[in-house]
């Protein structure tokens, strides 16, 4: 965004001219806005300008995440199925009333709300086995791609490319192979097994669920893995090994103490992250078979805007619950990463 | 010539495939890492190259089990007598000799079939004796259908104003308050920031219903704005742009106070030209985010006319009879912007994660 051109500059090349063109357009809007900030400065006087500036995006956050953050605390204490906050009766504490009533907790099929209980169930069990592989596939990973090997930029690439990709993509890539008649039951019949109705079985959807999401989004954790890998001094190796300190012992002793900050942050965000599963589930089994595989999201979602009656009071109350449960998740990310920035 | 390359290559994998870390003696981490790697690259790859494969199959060559590893189609003939094009087999006659011949139709376990050479003479033959003959066929018309007949035009041309429009947005207002926060002393600039880092962690997840009652009363339900404004005020992107714009020294700023410039032509002339490795590493995400977005546009998009390419996929996909031909197809379609994202923006990406630990 050079303007004056200087007579030492280089010569243009293509991607000069390119990014000139993009800039013109650029520069003439911020001059266009010179013009109602400049008075703006001349009439509220310096002081006030960096309010002005973080005027509009607070504006949009107030409006769309804030505002919406205590409307919801008000849609759970009412009733109806009335979009319109002002004409919905208030109900009390009835919403988590009927979400929490149960005969025996750790039983589904007693409680009232059945639907929601399956639906904590099956994420509890999803976030234990999905944040477990995580975080022991990025490690391993991370250890790997950390080594003197060829082509490891290749090869971090290769782990990294599937975190681009959207859920939907990620799921109809993997629905396409587990079909009845997918690559991998050809795999399966071609060494003389039977085939797997991989969607049809409650036990495998859910290993699939698990499996196709550490699949999405190993490549993020190994990423921070491997920079708090780097960050490790090279001489604590190299005294180790003129001690002749055996690998597995430097692992133990040297690696794996130093790294635990960055486990801990790797592991509070995966849980935060795995928490709210919905997209990619949502699309490869879409819930089922039955309700094997529907997690909270997918019951807030479903009761709010999926059925046939939207019941947005119900779906609220889910959503405070979620609420409650991230929050505390992430004041121990805050926590964890205060500890680990002073560590 | 032919030979000695072979022998060169072989002599380089050979020297690959034993190379030890440090000259020293063979460890059974070595052997894990290369076993690993190998898995690991046809593991995260392979359904990718998959899918690509796939999308190229015509819907028979989809039905097919096992299914074929290139996109095959079996080869028609036109033959004298006879509408519709008919298929070509090899058949293993009676006495051994094999035959091109195409079929007529199928009755039980008996095929008739005519020889393309001779239309007037019927041939009866078992169908385990015959095998069709196929060639390597290329089922473009899986990409050019949707994009014709369907809505998918309309819905790449959504997800391409979405994507566009926010991230304009985006990097504006979130670079502006950016700004506020980096370069100035006020009232009330800790608790801001506080309340910046504090509000990270919200996600669209827990204000889904109050949200879709905000954007209802602003009457954008089914437009792209419903979309593109409610996120375009992100505190990573704040947090982010802010980080960076602590480096610039504060003398710079200074002087062109002292030069009369305003506080929005500091802005513009030189905070922004200066942090624009981090705004490439915000616009980045913005794009990323925006183009996979999938839970609020499936909650505010309801009209076909607006869904964007995730939302035509999935409803697409959802539907009881799946054209598998173009939903495979059109999955390629929405790949194909974030793998040329992330083929020369990697290194972007890559640092950008690791400094922010976001994504």
């Amino acid at each position: 965004m050079v303007l004056e051109t200087d007579p030492r500059a280089e010569p243009e090349t293509i991607g000069h001219r390119v990014k000139s063109a993009l800039s013109v357009p650029a520069v003439a809007f911020f001059k266009l806005l010179d013009v109602p900030f400049r008075w703006l400065q001349r009439l509220l006087g310096i002081g006030s300008m960096p309010y002005l500036f973080l005027l509009p995006n607070l504006a949009f956050f107030g409006l769309f995440v804030i505002v919406p953050l205590f409307l919801s605390l008000g849609y759970s204490v009412t009733g109806g199925t009335n979009l319109y906050l002002g004409e919905r009766p208030y109900v009390g504490g009835e919403q988590y009333g009927y979400l929490f009533q149960c005969e025996n907790y750790t039983d589904p099929a007693t409680c009232r709300e059945d639907r929601f209980w399956k639906a904590i169930f099956n994420t509890g069990v999803f976030v234990f086995f999905q944040v477990g592989f995580m975080v022991l596939f990025s490690l391993v990973t991370a250890l790997i791609l950390n080594r003197e090997i060829r082509g490891r930029g290749f090869f971090r690439a290769v782990f990294f490319f599937p975190v681009l990709l959207s859920p939907v993509v990620v799921a109809l890539i993997w629905k396409w192979i587990l079909l009845r008649d997918g690559v991998l039951n050809a795999f399966l019949v071609s060494m003389g097994l039977d085939r797997i109705l991989f969607f049809v079985d409650p036990t495998w959807a859910m290993f699939w669920a698990i499996f196709v999401s550490v699949w999405a989004h190993m490549g993020f954790y190994t990423l921070i893995l491997l920079a708090g890998l780097q960050a490790i001094p090279p001489d604590l190796y190299e005294a180790a090994e003129m001690d002749g300190t055996k690998k597995e012992r430097v692992f133990w002793r040297i690696t794996l103490p130093l790294l635990w900050p960055n486990m801990l942050v790797v592991i509070v965000l995966a849980l935060i992250k795995s928490v709210q599963i919905f997209d990619e589930v949502f699309v490869l089994t879409g819930g089922g078979p039955g309700t094997a595989t529907q997690f909270i999201v997918q019951y807030i979602y479903t009761t709010g805007f999926a059925n046939q009656v939207q019941n947005f009071g119900l779906a609220s109350a889910a959503s405070v619950v979620l609420g409650v449960v991230l929050f505390v998740l992430t004041l121990v990310q805050l926590a964890v990463t205060r500890r680990k920035d002073e560590g | 010539m032919a030979l000695a390359q072979t022998t060169a290559s072989d002599r380089s994998v050979t020297a690959f495939l034993t190379r030890k870390r440090e000259g020293g003696q063979w460890h059974w981490t070595d052997v894990f890492t290369y076993i690993y790697l190998f898995l690991g690259v046809l593991l995260m790859f392979g359904p990718v190259v998959w899918l690509v494969l796939s999308s190229f199959k015509t819907p028979a060559g989809l039905l097919e089990f096992p299914p074929t590893l290139l996109p095959l189609g079996q080869i028609e003939v036109q033959v004298e007598g006879y509408d519709d094009p008919l298929p070509l087999f090899n058949v293993t006659m009676e006495d051994g000799s094999v035959r091109e011949l195409a079929q007529i139709r199928r009755i039980g376990i008996m095929s008739q079939m005519v020889d393309p050479a001779d239309p007037g003479e019927r041939i009866s033959v078992p169908i385990a004796a015959r095998e069709p003959i196929r060639e390597m066929r290329v089922a473009v018309e899986n990409y050019v259908d949707p994009l014709e007949r369907f809505n998918f035009l309309r819905y790449l041309q959504n997800s391409v104003v979405v994507t566009l429009v926010s991230t304009l947005i985006t990097l504006l207002i979130n670079s502006m308050a950016a700004y506020g926060l980096a370069i100035y002393e006020f009232k009330g600039r800790n608790a801001i920031m506080l309340f910046v880092i504090g509000t990270l962690m919200i996600p669209v997840t827990i204000i889904l219903v109050p949200a879709y009652l905000v954007v209802t009363q602003l009457g954008m339900v089914n437009t792209l704005w419903a979309v593109i404004l409610p996120g375009a005020a992100t505190p990573t992107g704040v947090f982010l742009l802010r980080q960076y714009m602590l480096t610039i020294p504060k003398d710079l700023i200074e002087a062109a106070r002292m030069d009369k410039a305003s506080e929005w032509a500091i802005y513009w002339r030189i905070v922004l030209p200066l942090s624009l490795p981090a705004i490439a590493v915000l616009a980045i995400f913005s794009v990323m985010w925006r183009w996979n977005d999938f839970l609020w546009p499936l909650v505010v998009l309801t009209r076909n006319e607006v869904y964007t390419l995730q939302i035509g996929l999935n409803a697409f996909q959802g539907e009881l009879d799946v054209q598998w031909h173009y939903v495979l197809a059109m999955t390629v379609v929405t790949l194909i912007p974030v793998t040329l994202v992330f083929a020369f923006l990697q290194r972007f990406i890559t640092t950008g994660i690791a400094s922010s630990g976001m994504k």
